[in-house]
Order: structure tokens, then sequence, then C-alpha cells
């Protein structure tokens, strides 16, 4: 990757984390282990990849994205903000009473939100839709899709592996944030979808395993899937909450805030974070 | 006396989105491995390269679908009612309903006349599942003709259709002319004395009991309920008021289904005896249809039973 380049989107990413933790920290709830792990897969998307309009977010040619892990919508909803979608500033009202930033995202509410998620093991198969319905219909979009690793775990993902196989649905991407951790414990400890990437295999998927928190990796991995004919699942190997420091492979943050004086510390880390990239 | 003619609605269903396909190409149909028994497979054959099959797989089947609905493309999914509305009841709640997307869903082999497969696939939950879902849209046709028009007036609702449709062939009630309206009541008796509200299957029987009633002087009103919700209240509070008792009549448990819609309806409006006609919180079984039907007192003659309880309610 160009050396500009990555550092714009290393900065972006660095906004998008700010932007995470403002909202959880606003919310005094919700998933920032999760999101911050999928930071990095998002920004590249948003801001290098995908052929979006954020002052029409609705146009027909757009490619789609799908945040089936849909817990992780403190990330989706700061890539957009920071996209310029909305405003940043109204992160501060996820999960509020009112607000359009649902815990789990609403695509009637959110412009830029393409699939409405949250039930898990169902936004894959959402994803698998769009591109049935591109190919089928003749329309040229891609559709990316992120998963969790714990999310393998719902057997609905690999009825949409196999059908997305089957029909040779090779304008699909899916992203797997494979950051080891889950509500209940390690993936290891829960119930491990491992190996991943031989079951993507097994299922006829094209399987290109990455280091999800490196740029050069995700744009290498997202040429690489483009020359594919079959459906591709990048195998992400990521960091939970990466970016904060305490936060960083520590189960306990999947799905709690922080209160006031860790917040300091995060949005302290990562303003040093973005001090270096300057 | 000349033969009545018959058909199952789910051939019904299969003739209709035959004809979609003759008129227009913007929708996918598609089936879990049960083509053959759902009628989709005449779809099918007509159009195979519009086809899509996602094996036994409902769960997925219904996310895909919502998938396609987000790109702004139609598409009618089908399964028996069991799968459909029982095991994919969270990915309708969740990525059809709450979305709000334009999904078709055509749940065939409802009710118990599914018959011999048995209790397993006799889904008698489906329409109380489905009228949990806020905005969802339920049709439950009576015959061939309005199984048909009701599935193209289903193509053009804004939101998720739930259609209902039976193994059993049923007779014909309607004529070609019949000005189908979903959300729309249908008074094919007059009556005074109490009004059976009827849906699917039902219809016919109650058509009958309506003759069995004035056999005994009694005047019954029969209402045709296809669309299940949005309830025709307009239609129920008027039978209500004027005729003073209801029945209600459904292949289906009688927990949430017609009876429970009708019921809420005239408690808070009008409130005068109703009774339920369905099946009574158990399961089927193995058996031919028509001899569950009798079985299960799912005809023309303990619907006029009903009634006249019915009236001494009223009283």
């Amino acid at each position: 990757m160009d050396a500009n380049l990555k550092k714009e989107l290393s900065k972006q990413a660095v906004k998008v984390r700010m932007g995470i933790i403002d909202a959880v920290h606003s919310a005094k709830s919700g998933h920032p282990g999760g999101s911050l792990s999928c930071a990095d897969i998002l920004t590249y998307l948003y801001f290098e990849k995908m052929n979006i309009d954020p002052k029409n977010p609705d146009k027909a040619d757009r490619d789609r994205f799908v945040l089936s892990k849909g817990h992780a919508s403190p990330a989706l909803y700061s890539v957009l903000a920071n996209r310029g979608f909305f405003e940043v500033e109204e992160l501060k009202n996820f999960r509020q009473i009112g607000s359009m930033l649902q815990g789990h995202p609403d695509k009637k509410k959110v412009p830029g939100v393409d699939m409405t998620t949250g039930s898990l093991g169902q936004g894959i198969s959402a994803a698998v839709g769009m591109a049935l319905s591109a190919k089928h219909f003749g329309d040229d979009f891609k559709v990316y899709a992120v998963l969790g690793d714990g999310e393998l775990e719902e057997g609905q993902v690999w009825e949409a592996a196999m059908f997305a196989a089957n029909k040779g649905l090779s304008n699909l991407i899916a992203f797997i944030d494979n950051n080891n951790l889950q509500i209940d414990g390690t993936i290891d400890e829960v119930n491990s979808a491992k190996p991943i990437d031989k079951k993507f295999e097994a299922f006829n998927w094209k399987v290109i395993c990455i280091d999800g928190n490196d740029f050069d990796q995700i744009e290498a991995a997202v040429n690489e899937a483009e020359k594919s004919d079959k459906p591709v699942a990048i195998v992400c190997s990521t960091v939970k909450g990466k970016g904060v420091s305490y936060m960083e492979n520590a189960v306990n943050w999947h799905g709690s805030a922080p209160n006031d004086e860790l917040y300091q510390v995060a949005m302290g880390e990562l303003n040093e974070a973005l001090a270096k990239l300057a | 006396m000349g033969e009545v003619k018959t058909a199952a609605t789910r051939a019904s269903f299969g003739k209709a989105l035959v004809q979609l396909g003759e008129k227009r190409n913007d929708f996918i149909v598609m089936d879990a491995d049960l083509a053959a028994a759902t009628q989709t497979g005449m779809f099918k054959k007509a159009f195979p390269e519009r086809f899509y099959d996602c094996g036994i797989a409902e769960q997925n089947m219904i996310s895909i679908a919502a998938g396609i609905a987000t790109t702004g493309r139609k598409v009618i999914v089908s399964s028996f009612a069991m799968f459909a509305a029982g095991r994919a009841f969270e990915q309708i709640r969740n990525s059809v309903g709450y979305p709000n997307l334009n999904v078709i869903i055509g749940a065939t082999h409802a009710g118990i006349s599914v018959g011999e497969d048995g209790a397993t696939h006799q889904c008698c939950e489906d329409i109380a599942l489905m009228r949990t879902i806020p905005g969802m849209t339920i049709i439950n046709p009576a015959d061939e003709t309005e199984a048909i028009k009701a599935v193209h007036a289903a193509m053009e609702v804004d939101g998720p259709v739930y259609m209902r449709f039976g193994r059993l062939a049923v007779p014909f009630i309607f004529d070609e002319d019949y000005d189908f309206k979903i959300g729309k009541g249908v008074e094919l008796r007059n009556g005074d004395d109490v009004t059976i509200i009827a849906t699917g299957l039902m219809v016919n029987e109650a058509l009958q009991a309506h003759d069995i009633l004035k056999e005994q002087g009694i005047s019954a009103r029969v209402i045709n309920i296809a669309t299940i919700k949005p309830l025709d209240e307009e239609i129920v509070i008027k039978a209500a008021k004027e005729t003073g008792a209801i029945v209600t009549a459904e292949e289906h448990t009688v927990i949430g289904g017609l009876g429970s819609a009708v019921a809420d309806v005239v408690c808070e409006n009008c409130p005068v005896p109703v009774i339920k006609l369905g099946v009574y919180d158990v399961y089927g079984h193995s058996g031919p249809a028509p001899k569950l039907l009798d079985e299960f007192g799912l005809r023309a003659k303990d619907i006029a039973e009903k009634a006249k309880k019915a009236l001494e309610l009223k009283k």
C-alpha cells in the first residue's frame, strides 16, 4: 500500500476508534472490544474501497456492506459518521431514547446502513441475498460482510456459506473478525469454530488469512479476492479491544463501557496515536 | 347435480406464480427443497433461470430473501408453514419484519389437513406467530380464485406478506369477477341471528353450516376473512352489533389465530359472545385429511353446534 494512503487510513482508523469510545462511553453500554478489533477493516472499506456516496446513501449501484456481527455497531456508526454520512456528534446519542443509533444497526434509521442486523448469523445470509440479487439482475456492485468468530457458532452461517458457494457468488467477500474472544470467554473455551480457514475451504470458498489490523494485508487480500470465481472468506486475525491498552485481549470489554476515568485513559492513548501519525 | 370443482390452494399458488412470471421479470422465487410439494415447482418448470433452491435451510432462505429485498427487487419464498413460520420465525421477525422488507412468504401445507405426515408437519400455530410481528400482512385464502387473486395483490404490498395455503383440495367458492382486496372481509351469506366468521378451508364448511342452521330456522351470517392481519374490524363490529353472537372457524389453534383476533376486536368495541372453533391446544396426528377434519371437529355440523351455543349465550 502507498505510504501516504496507509498513513491517511491509519489516522482515520484512530478517529474511528475515538468515535467508538465516545459512543460507548456516552451510552454507558455497548460493545467496544469487538468494535475496535474490526475498525481497520471497516475503515479500509469505507475510506478506500467501496463505491459509496455519503451524500446519496441509497444510490442503486453502491457497494453493499453488512455488519453481520451487529453488536459492533459503534464501529459501523463511527465509520459512517467520520465518512460524512452524518455528524460525528451524533455518536454521543448512541443507544439513547429517540436516537437513530440503535444498539444494533437499523437500516431504516441510519443513512448508510444497508442491512438491519444484531441477531447473529442472519447478516451473512442477507449479504448472500444481496450478492444473489446483483448476479441475477446483472448489477455489478460488490457485497462485503463482517462476521465475528463467535458468530460462526451459529448454524445459519454455514447454511449461507454452502449456498453462496453453490450459486457461485464471487461478488461476495466476508471478513471474519477472528479476535478469539466472545462473551463467555475465549472461543476455544466456549465452542470453537476453528479451524476457520479449513471450514470455509471445505464449504468451497476461497480463503485468505491475514492480520486484520494491518492495512497492507487488508488491501492485498481484497485485491486477491477480487480475482476469485468463488465467494471469499478473509480470515482476519485481530486484537479484541485494539488501540486501547487495557481493553486489548480482555474478555470483560466485550460488552461493557468505560467509566469517566477509563474513558480519559482511552482517549489519551488514541490522541497520542493520532499525534504520532501527524 | 354437477361435480364440485376443487383445487388445493397450494396448486393455486403455483399457478399464480406462473401467471406473475409471464407478466413481469422483476422478482425471484425460492424454495427450500420442497418445490414439488409447495408447487413453486410449476414456476421452476416455466422459468428455471428465475428460481433458486436454497436446499433444506429455511432460516437461511428467509434472510437471503431479506437481502434480495434490500436491493429493491421482489422475492417470493416458499416452504411448509411449519418450517417457514415455525423454524424461521426469528429470521422473519428480525431480518424481514423489523426492516419492513418486501418479502412474500408462501407457506403451504398449513393446518392438520396435511394429513398422513402427522404432527411434526401439521402447523396450527403459524397465524398466531405471524400475528405477533408488527407490520406483517397475513392472508389465508379460501379457494383457488381467492388464492390466485391474493398472490397478485401481495406483490403490490409495501412490507412483508405471509400467505397460507393448504394441501387438501377445496371447493371453488368465488367467481372470476370476485373483487379481492387485502384487508377486506366478505359477507357470503346474510343472516341476523348469529355470525360465522371463517378463514381458509373452513369457509366452505361455514357455508354448509349456514344451510344446516337455516333448516333449523336459524339465520346465520357468513363472513370470509382472508386477510387475518390487518383484520377488517368494520365487518366484525357490524356483525357483532347486528347479530349479537359470533362463531369463528379456522384450521389452526384457537390460541392466537383468527378467533383471538376477532375476540379482541369484539371485546374492545361491542362485547357479545364469541365462540372459537379450531384446534383446541393439541397436536395433530397421521391420517387422511378428511378424516382428521372430522375427528378434530372442523366440519359444518361442528360450526352449527357452536352457533347454537353462541345463540344460547346471547340470551
